[in-house]
Parts: C-alpha cells; sequence; structure tokens
C-alpha cells in the first residue's frame, strides 16, 4: 500500500478511484503511567509516554485505513490527512482519511 | 504563610528543572538539525510533484511528541494573562516540540531525496475541564512524502 499526503502517487497514473476511507482510534494509557505524566508535568519536558501513546495511535488509525482501502480493492491511498482530538485528559485521537486509488507505474 | 512559602519552593524546584531539561533540549534539537543539513532532504511545500527521474520509493513519514510545559511556566504566564503580551515561556514549549517532532519526521526519512507537502498538526491535551488551571501539554505530529530516486 502506498500512501503520500500529496495529489498523487508521483511516477505513477491514477487508474481508479475508490473515494474516502477513514480509519480513527481513540487509546489512553494505564493509570500509573498518567500518574507519571502527571509529575513530569510539574518539572517539564517531553511527556515519553504520551509520544507513545500518539505513535500507537496513529499507525493503528493508518492500519484500519488502510484496511479499508485494502478491501475496497485499491493499491495506493493519496491525499492522506492526519487529525488528532482530545476526547478527555489523558487519551489521545488520531482520524486518519484519505482517497482510495489504483495507480500503475507509468509507461 | 506555609502555603506562601510552600508555593515560593515549589516555583523555585521547577524553574530550576524546567530550565535545565529546556536548555538541553535546546541543544540536542539544535546538534540534530545541524547533523541533518548535510543530509539531501528538503521539506517542500508542494502538494504535486513532477519529476523525469525514477522513483524508487514514495511512503508517508511521521513524527510525534507531546511536550510539557512545568509549573513555574504556568505560573508566569498566569500573571502576564492579566496584562497581555507575548507569553514567551509558552513560546518555547511549542517550539521545541515543533521542532521536535518535523527533526523525527526527517529522521525516519534518512535515505530520502525530498520530503514534500510538510504538514503539521498539533493539539492541547490537557486537563479540558479546568483549562485554566492545568499546565499545558502539546501533542504534535508532523507529516509529509518522502520520495527517494533511484
Amino acid at each position: 500500500m502506498i500512501l503520500t499526503n500529496i495529489e498523487s502517487v508521483p511516477g505513477m497514473t491514477i487508474t481508479a478511484q475508490f473515494g474516502l476511507v477513514t480509519g480513527s482510534t481513540v487509546r489512553a494509557k494505564n493509570a500509573i503511567k498518567d500518574f507519571g505524566a502527571g509529575l513530569k508535568n510539574m518539572i517539564g519536558g517531553e511527556l515519553k509516554s504520551y509520544t507513545e501513546l500518539l505513535t500507537e495511535a496513529r499507525k493503528e488509525a493508518i492500519a484500519r485505513m488502510e484496511q479499508q482501502a485494502y478491501r475496497m480493492g485499491a493499491n495506493a491511498v493519496i491525499n492522506v490527512r492526519l487529525a488528532t482530538s482530545s476526547v478527555t485528559a489523558g487519551a489521545a485521537e488520531v482520524y486518519a482519511y484519505g482517497t482510495a486509488v489504483t495507480v500503475k507505474p507509468k509507461g | 504563610m506555609g502555603d506562601l512559602l510552600f508555593l515560593i519552593i515549589v516555583l523555585g524546584i521547577t524553574f530550576m528543572t524546567g530550565s535545565i531539561i529546556e536548555k538541553r533540549h535546546f541543544e540536542k534539537i539544535k546538534k540534530r538539525e545541524i547533523a541533518l543539513i548535510k543530509k539531501p532532504i528538503i521539506n517542500f511545500g508542494a502538494k504535486t510533484w513532477n519529476t523525469n527521474r525514477k522513483i524508487k520509493k514514495i511512503e508517508l513519514v511521521t513524527g510525534e511528541c507531546v511536550i510539557s510545559g512545568d509549573y513555574f511556566k504556568n505560573f508566569v504566564a498566569s500573571l502576564k494573562n492579566i496584562f497581555g503580551g507575548r507569553l514567551t515561556t509558552f513560546e518555547s514549549i511549542l517550539d521545541r516540540g515543533r521542532r521536535e517532532a518535523i527533526l523525527r519526521m526527517r529522521e525516519k526519512a534518512i535515505g530520502a531525496n525530498f520530503i514534500i507537502n510538510t504538514r503539521i498538526e498539533s493539539i492541547m491535551i490537557n486537563d479540558t475541564y479546568n483549562p485554566q488551571e492545568s499546565v499545558p501539554q502539546c501533542a504534535i505530529i508532523a507529516y509529509g512524502t518522502a520520495i527517494t530516486y533511484e
């Protein structure tokens, strides 16, 4: 599966379009890590456990989007956008969306 | 009186830790940015990409970072909020977070020739019920399309 966040796949031509595919996930860390992050919050710096959380959420959202595109019979997703929103403290939502297409190499 | 003393002690400690962490982080960021200058990666805002060269690999690269302020910074900002003006303490947090996220994205695409259409998504993930009181936490995702030529 080829993913791009531009309007085409460079070096390839689009042969069919399948419309919008989306994937979203809401994830949270456990209470112990939340407590640790709360302490880190006081002294400042990067919250590594939340960065990990965001990475996991992003991977899962993209994987779900890919799965949807795969079921449609597409082999690429173009114009991918990632959006995030805060649901509650200590949780992260990542939403990935794009256009599923089939591409083939030029020439 | 005891409360005031406690507040002063907490402010003093968080000022120390916050500024040390920030200084170290900025040093690290600068070092990594200088190391990446020599790599053939450029961040572009282009939406389309026309080239005659053969393309080996196209992929979506991302970089994440969740950065937090400290108690002292929050205190200073809440005081400054009364009079208005630049909240310099928060500016540095967001600057650090964005640069870190972009660096992580670029480091993932170390062999690529270009990263085009880089976008940065940021969001505050602190306590939504009590945003005035809580220390700001900012989650940042940077993403773009990495292109590698043959």
